[in-house]
């Protein structure tokens, strides 16, 4: 919690705030649409409205009015991140289990909008990639070196129907990252693999969009500056500390920054206002750290990608971090700690 | 004739006072073994021989046990009722005794096991400390079997797996297939699963004593339209 004085005025109030985060989504999204296909849109379509019937049914549930709840924008912004974090043209169960996960277990369980510990559409994420591996690590390639990428309606057929006349292997593709992993462990060096892989990918458009909808938080003041900047340099200073002792088994800092969900999770994901911390040394250790823990997890662990389980273990921190981190108030003591 | 004693024992041991859903006692094992049916059930009726062997034999000393040392004791006598039931699963069940592993000598630190044998076959008759201990044991396995029931359907779609750990080879084609070509899935297999399992399950039987309470409360339902 922010200390006082506790200002409500209508631009912050949490629609306002969830349209503005969902505004600065959609470059990202177009973008994606490009840069991959157009499986995004039907993902996109999917987890929204899971997450429409999830949510109304957890109101309903709890007796709770569905109108304010349902048009706040909170569901759907959950609904986005979890969209844009999952590789697309996956069965549509997959997405639907997705959402259940994080609105009525990570969301409704614990308390509702406010109320919960860890971020919604991360918990999703980290049920997923803990049950369905397989599923999850089908990332559609990027349209520039598919075989073929799935139209509109062919990537309904995928989410919908299962598996046609196309074969995952003509519009899937290793990660950049698994792409490294696999590289060095069979004794190559990282920097030739991770070099190519960006010439192929042309995702730093898509990274670059996402940094451009972050901008726009902050020059919104949805965001402040403390979590996107403590969280990129938290991955920048561990990757260049690893690149620095041998830079052939470990990517370099660039490379961390372009790949995976570092930029969707340094602006959209880290900076939920609910379960992120609240002040503003706070914000600094909390991202710092996630930024520390993605790196160590996407080089020594086994999943893709490591920006949803440093997500979720800084979320468990937070309370304690806020504890420790109160701003001085105006007045108090130096070196006294407030509000313990 | 069942006595009003007897009765509030049973319940007791089955719902009011259920060692996982109530007192959330033992929930160690209960947590890391309930991955399926069979294993539940085995580990759960091991558990409620134990108890019923250490509560009976408790109650039976309990007037010659020193008040200071009687933890110590309890301890004592419970180990000696597992390491029973250890050597006898070893001895006919074994492929399962392996399946178990850990969990049967861990049963001696289960805090439920001692829990009853202290607060109740310490001070009351034989026959109620022993209709005590298996009920409550009963109350745990009857909560892990309907969460590993749970945790095997989600997670594997199937029921009874492993039954021919206990039952012998011809078991094998008594497994029932719930949901065929399940993808299964693995978080309700996984530990994670366990806690959200057991969760839902407090949760089912705090609503339903809510609902009868409210019941209980409004004796005539209102019939207004």
């Amino acid at each position: 919690m922010p200390g006082s004085p506790h200002i409500s005025l209508q631009r912050n109030s949490v629609r306002a705030v969830m349209l503005k985060v969902l505004a600065a989504l959609v470059p990202g999204v177009i973008v994606h649409a490009w840069v991959f296909g157009p499986g995004i849109w039907v993902s996109l379509l999917v987890c929204t409205a899971f997450a429409y019937l999830f949510e109304a049914l957890a109101l309903a549930m709890r007796n709770l009015p569905l109108k304010p709840f349902l048009t706040d924008g909170s569901v759907l912004v959950t609904a986005w991140l979890l969209a844009l974090s999952m590789p697309t043209l996956l069965p549509w169960w997959i997405y639907a289990v997705g959402m259940l996960i994080a609105v009525l277990v990570a969301k409704h369980l614990y308390g509702g909008l406010g109320q919960n510990l860890f971020n919604p559409a991360m918990v999703g994420y980290a049920a997923l990639i803990v049950s369905f591996p397989m599923y999850m690590n089908l990332w559609p390639a990027p349209v520039s070196v598919a075989s073929h990428t799935p139209n509109l309606m062919e990537a309904f057929d995928l989410v919908f129907a299962g598996q046609g006349a196309v074969s995952p292997d003509a519009y899937t593709a290793a990660t950049p990252m698994d792409a490294v992993r696999a590289h060095v462990r069979a004794g190559g060096r990282a920097e030739e693999i991770a070099r190519e892989s960006f010439k192929l990918i042309g995702k730093e458009t898509l990274v670059l969009t996402y940094l451009l909808g972050g901008v726009l938080l902050l020059a919104t003041r949805v965001i402040t500056w403390h979590i996107p900047v403590a969280f990129l340099a938290g991955v920048t200073v561990t990757a260049g500390v690893l690149y620095g002792l041998d830079p052939a088994r470990y990517a370099d800092p660039l490379f961390h920054l372009v790949t995976g969900s570092t930029m969707l999770g340094a602006f959209f994901i880290l900076t939920d206002p609910v379960s992120a911390s609240g002040t503003p040394r706070g914000k600094l250790i909390y991202a710092g750290l996630a930024g520390f823990i993605t790196v160590l997890i996407r080089t020594y662990g086994n999943y893709p990608d490591g920006v949803a389980f440093s997500v979720l273990l800084m979320n468990m921190a937070v309370p304690f971090i806020d504890a420790h981190t109160q701003p001085r108030v105006f007045g108090e003591a130096r070196g006294r700690r407030g509000g313990s | 004739m069942i006595s009003r004693e007897t009765r509030d024992i049973i319940v007791n041991g089955l719902w009011k006072q259920n060692p996982s859903l109530v007192q959330l006692l033992g929930l160690c094992p209960l947590l890391a073994i309930s991955n399926s049916v069979v294993n539940s059930l085995s580990l759960g009726l091991a558990t409620t021989l134990v108890m019923a062997v250490a509560s009976a034999s408790v109650s039976l000393v309990r007037n010659f046990i020193p008040h200071e040392i009687r933890i110590p004791t309890f301890v004592l006598i419970i180990a000696a009722a597992v390491t029973v039931v250890d050597l006898l699963m070893n001895a006919y069940v074994h492929p399962l005794y392996l399946v178990l592993g850990v969990f049967i000598p861990l049963i001696t630190t289960n805090c439920i096991v001692l829990a009853r044998v202290e607060t109740f076959a310490s001070k009351r008759s034989t026959f109620n400390s022993v209709l005590d201990a298996v009920m409550m044991g009963l109350g745990l396995t009857l909560v892990l079997v309907v969460l590993g029931a749970l945790r095997e359907v989600g997670g594997k779609g199937t029921l009874f797996s492993g039954l021919d750990l206990a039952l012998g080879p011809a078991a094998r084609d008594w497994v029932v297939t719930v949901l065929p070509d399940y993808q299964g899935f693995l978080l309700a297999i996984l530990p994670p699963g366990a806690f959200i399992g057991l969760g839902l399950l407090i949760a089912l039987k705090n609503g339903i004593e809510a609902m009868r309470q409210a019941r209980r409360a409004r004796p005539v339902p209102a019939l207004q339209t």
